[in-house]
């Protein structure tokens, strides 16, 4: 645009010179906002592609094919004669389910077909059965139809049914198909809710594995991250906020702190894996060392978010609290503490939300291991939610697809709670001035 | 005496402390004319006598639990005639101690050993029984002195104050002991890791496969260190990161700053700010099972041959989780430049997208340039997408179709499972770190300092 003023056009030329050049400038501008709509559009798409790909691989999981028996508790298949401890513990369980299989298609004689036939059932079954006699001894000698999870094949091919004729055969064999098919027919094999995938701890086999053991070790983790990072970043953000001196050692205090925020997480894990369990020697897999690592981890998220929420309360409420001569401890705690709590709520869900869907530290200080049982407190070893996730995505068997997707959804689902709950109680709670 | 029943007994020394602490300050202050005549308020007594009840007592509790373990293994071990030398010896053996004295042991013990898991044991009994009197003597002890010196002339509340405010220091030196513990962790164990292996053929070799043969005999484990294809790997997956993240984040960023009404901003906001929401293990499970063979099945109809677990895939959906993060960092600095610099701009007849071009980005840049290498500090250090979608290989290729890996890749695969800590394999997973900690720390260092003086130019 330079030229135009400099040189001595008249208006008439000037007008036209940037008529002409309007057409091209217009252009450009819609160009540059397709660009934004564009990219506004990209970011959406990612949102909505990711979010249908999870929940349509995963949806599936919440039901399981579920095949029914008439199983009896013969002593003699069984191979006891009373139901005690010790009995229990060596009865064959399994042989009650070959026999209901058999009784239930009594044409399988060869010695192969067999085999397929009793791998229609989950090898969890026998398990069932046990737990059941243990509660209900008086059943021995008696016949009862249940309900059993299917083999994680039989549970895939039924499922794609669902989808197109002929299914997904994957491992199953024709024969097999049509026993299935048979069954479904007579209303013996159904889909219904998969109670196991939340009852039930981690398992090799897919269709007896559950979260409820990952649920229940990233509570503890969270637990012992709340419980440590709260007061310490509170007590830090009041320090920093209203008590600190300007001196060097505050402005490292706040270097430090704004540069653990970006240290990436994995870090944190080789700090964990150095200082908590080669050095003090705590144990491995615990949801205590967890806890502490995330701690650490979560720890300038809170301390900033806090002193944000003390920085908005204004500076009169401190004055007039001084000035009816409350010391500043008393001011602080008081006055400025109270109203700066919703924000550091708000700060502090915020933070725990972010510790939940941590992985990475957490792989370093052994929190990989295969567990099955829930863990009973804070030293026993776990996994948790996301770790679990990672760990079936990387099992071979089909079947896990689904249930990583389907926990997926559950670890989404209690990140979105959780958040809306931090974006409810900052409307709720806080106060403009 | 159980560790939670210790500190249930000391919870009640400290709250029955508190009582007579407050109580005493008031029967104290009777003869003199009532509370008035306290220096500080009747509670503060309380909070004094109790502080210096619990506080003593916690930290001698809390430092006996850290060391006592460490302090019951050197006094076993050395009550052992002929131990083994080795580190990973004298490992052993005390776990075969511990072992016994847990009573769960199969196989043969001698009868040094035996002797040494009794001696554990009674050491440890003896331990928790000293623990639990040492606590408690300190706890009353002290609780008991400081309600003797109760009267009505002490400043509680100045005492009281002062204990709380260390309290609260010590707290915000939190961050700085978790630095010193993050440098001082990978440090001591990269400086062995160097020990066995040059710092230079560390940086610069080549070759990368960290497998050692255990004997020497064996095929195909050479143990070599170079890390150069460690970082052009992570180098390439970043950039592909960056290559998305950049330019998206930071189109949304001025779209919604400057063109969008409040409509579309209530919208579109919140739903792209849920990308940064998603934990990092499900983009992982996302490119590893839809984005890699979508990428491999188009390369394929383009007749190129595409890795099942190529860089590209990885670098993609990075890029989609750092979109959030250079959006609203953008977003911050943009809606930081005047509005004067706009509407001057627009007054002079510019077109919108020109003032945006010309005026508020270079206006904004520095902010920007800060945000792009937080941005970039975060793709280098993530690690879940790359250890799900990126491969193990340690290839030296500039094609992003094909596997490459990472220094976390490298770093999780190292460490995770079982792990002896003096070989060289495990020790340089902690060179890694401290290669990663370092460039994020210059990476971050350099990126604040920007976006703080940028900050300051318009305030």
């Amino acid at each position: 645009m330079t030229d135009l003023t400099q040189s001595n056009l008249t208006q008439k030329q000037v007008r036209e010179r940037i008529e002409a050049r309007l057409a091209s400038r217009h252009r450009k501008e819609k160009i540059f906002r397709g660009f934004g709509i564009a990219s506004i559009a990209f970011g959406v798409l990612a949102v909505l592609v990711l979010f249908t790909d999870i929940i349509s691989k995963g949806s599936s999981a919440f039901v399981q094919t579920d095949i029914q028996l008439q199983v009896t508790y013969d002593p003699a298949a069984l191979g006891i004669e009373t139901v005690d401890e010790e009995s229990l513990a060596w009865a064959n369980f399994d042989a009650v389910i070959r026999n209901a299989l058999r009784e239930r298609f009594p044409e399988v004689t060869g010695r192969r077909d067999k085999r397929e036939l009793y791998s229609l059932v989950s090898n969890g079954a026998g398990f069932e059965l046990r737990e059941r006699l243990q509660e209900n001894p008086q059943l021995l000698g008696k016949t009862e139809t249940l309900w059993f999870n299917a083999d994680d094949d039989v549970d895939t091919y039924v499922k794609s049914l669902s989808k197109s004729k002929e299914g997904f055969l994957g491992r199953t064999s024709e024969q097999k198909a049509q026993w299935i098919l048979a069954l479904r027919e007579s209303g013996e094999l159904e889909k219904r809710f998969n109670t196991t995938f939340f009852t039930n701890g981690d398992s090799r086999e897919p269709e007896q594995a559950g979260i409820r053991a990952a649920l229940v070790g990233s509570l503890f983790t969270l637990l012992v991250t709340l419980v440590l990072s709260f007061p310490i970043g509170v007590a830090a953000a009041i320090y920093l906020e209203e008590f600190a001196p300007k001196n060097r050692w505050t402005d490292l205090i706040e270097v430090n702190i704004n540069n653990l925020a970006a240290v990436p997480s994995i870090v944190f894990g080789l700090l964990g894996l150095a200082i908590f369990i080669n050095f003090f020697e705590l144990p491995r897999s615990a949801p205590l060392v967890g806890g502490l690592v995330l701690t650490l981890m979560t720890l300038p998220t809170i301390i900033i978010s806090s002193r944000a929420s003390l920085k908005s309360v204004p500076p009169s409420i401190r004055e007039a609290a001084m000035g009816m001569g409350a010391s500043r401890m008393q001011v602080v705690l008081h006055h400025v503490l109270p109203l700066a709590m919703p924000g550091m709520l708000t700060g502090a869900i915020i933070g725990m939300a972010q510790a939940l869907g941590e992985t990475a530290p957490l792989l370093m200080i052994g929190m990989v291991a295969f567990i099955v049982d829930v863990p009973h407190g804070i030293t026993d070893p776990s996994t948790v939610l996301p770790v679990q996730i990672f760990l079936w995505a990387d099992s071979p068997e089909r079947a896990f697809v689904e249930r990583t997707s389907a926990a997926i959804m559950v670890l989404l689902a209690v990140l979105i709670t959780m958040n809306t709950c931090a974006v409810w109680l900052r409307k709720k709670l806080e106060r403009r001035w | 005496m159980q560790t939670p029943t210790l500190f249930a007994l000391l919870l009640l020394l400290v709250l029955v402390a508190y009582g007579t602490g407050f109580s005493r300050a008031i029967a104290t202050a009777r003869s003199r004319g009532g509370v008035r005549s306290l220096a500080s308020l009747p509670n503060y007594y309380g909070v004094h006598t109790a502080l210096w009840c619990g506080l003593p007592a916690l930290v001698i509790l809390g430092l006996w639990m850290l060391f006592d373990d460490a302090i019951i293994r050197t006094l076993v071990l050395g009550g052992v005639a002929d131990k083994p030398e080795t580190i990973s010896g004298q490992n052993l053996l005390y776990a075969q101690i511990q072992n016994l004295a847990a009573g769960n042991l199969i196989g043969a013990t001698t009868p040094q050993i035996q002797a040494a898991a009794d001696h554990l044991v009674s050491l440890r009994q003896s331990g928790r029984w000293m623990q639990t009197t040492i606590t408690l003597i300190l706890a009353a002890g002290l609780g008991v002195y400081t309600l003797l010196r109760i009267s009505p002339e002490l400043r509680a509340r100045e005492k009281v104050e002062k204990v709380l405010r260390i309290i609260l220091l010590a707290c915000a030196c939190a961050a700085i002991f978790t630095t010193v513990g993050i440098l001082m962790s990978v440090l001591f164990e990269s400086l062995r890791f160097f020990q066995s292996v040059p710092v230079t053929e560390f940086l610069f070799g080549l070759h990368w496969s960290p497998q050692m043969a255990l004997r020497s005999d064996q095929v195909g484990s050479s143990g070599a260190f170079g890390a150069v294809p460690l970082f052009t790997g992570t180098l390439m997956v970043s950039a592909i990161a960056m290559f998305v993240a950049v330019p998206v984040g930071l189109m949304s960023a001025i779209y919604l700053a400057e063109y969008a009404g409040n409509k579309v901003r209530a919208f579109a906001k919140p739903l792209i700010e849920i990308l940064a929401g998603v934990p990092t293990v499900v983009y992982g499970f996302f490119a590893a099972l839809t984005v890699a063979p979508f990428v491999r099945e188009v390369a394929q109809s383009m007749g190129m041959e595409a890795s099942s677990e190529s860089a590209l895939a990885a670098g993609l959906v990075m890029g989609v989780m750092i979109i959030p993060f250079v959006s609203s960092l953008s977003d911050d600095v943009i809606n930081a430049v005047p509005q004067s610099l706009r509407d001057g701009a627009l007054g002079l007849g510019s077109t919108k997208s020109e003032t945006v071009r010309k005026v508020v980005i270079p206006a904004a840049l520095p902010g920007i340039v800060g945000g792009v290498l937080l941005a970039v500090s975060r793709a280098i250090g993530e690690t879940m997408i790359v250890v799900m979608a990126a491969g193990l290989a340690a290839n030296l290729t500039a094609n992003p179709l094909e596997s490459v890996t990472t220094v976390t890749v490298q770093i999780v695969t190292l460490l995770v499972g079982d792990q002896e800590f003096d070989s060289p394999k495990t020790l340089a997973a902690f060179a890694l770190g401290l290669m990663l900690f370092i460039s994020t720390l210059i990476l971050n260092f350099i990126a604040l300092h920007v976006v703080k003086k940028y900050r300051e130019q318009y305030d």
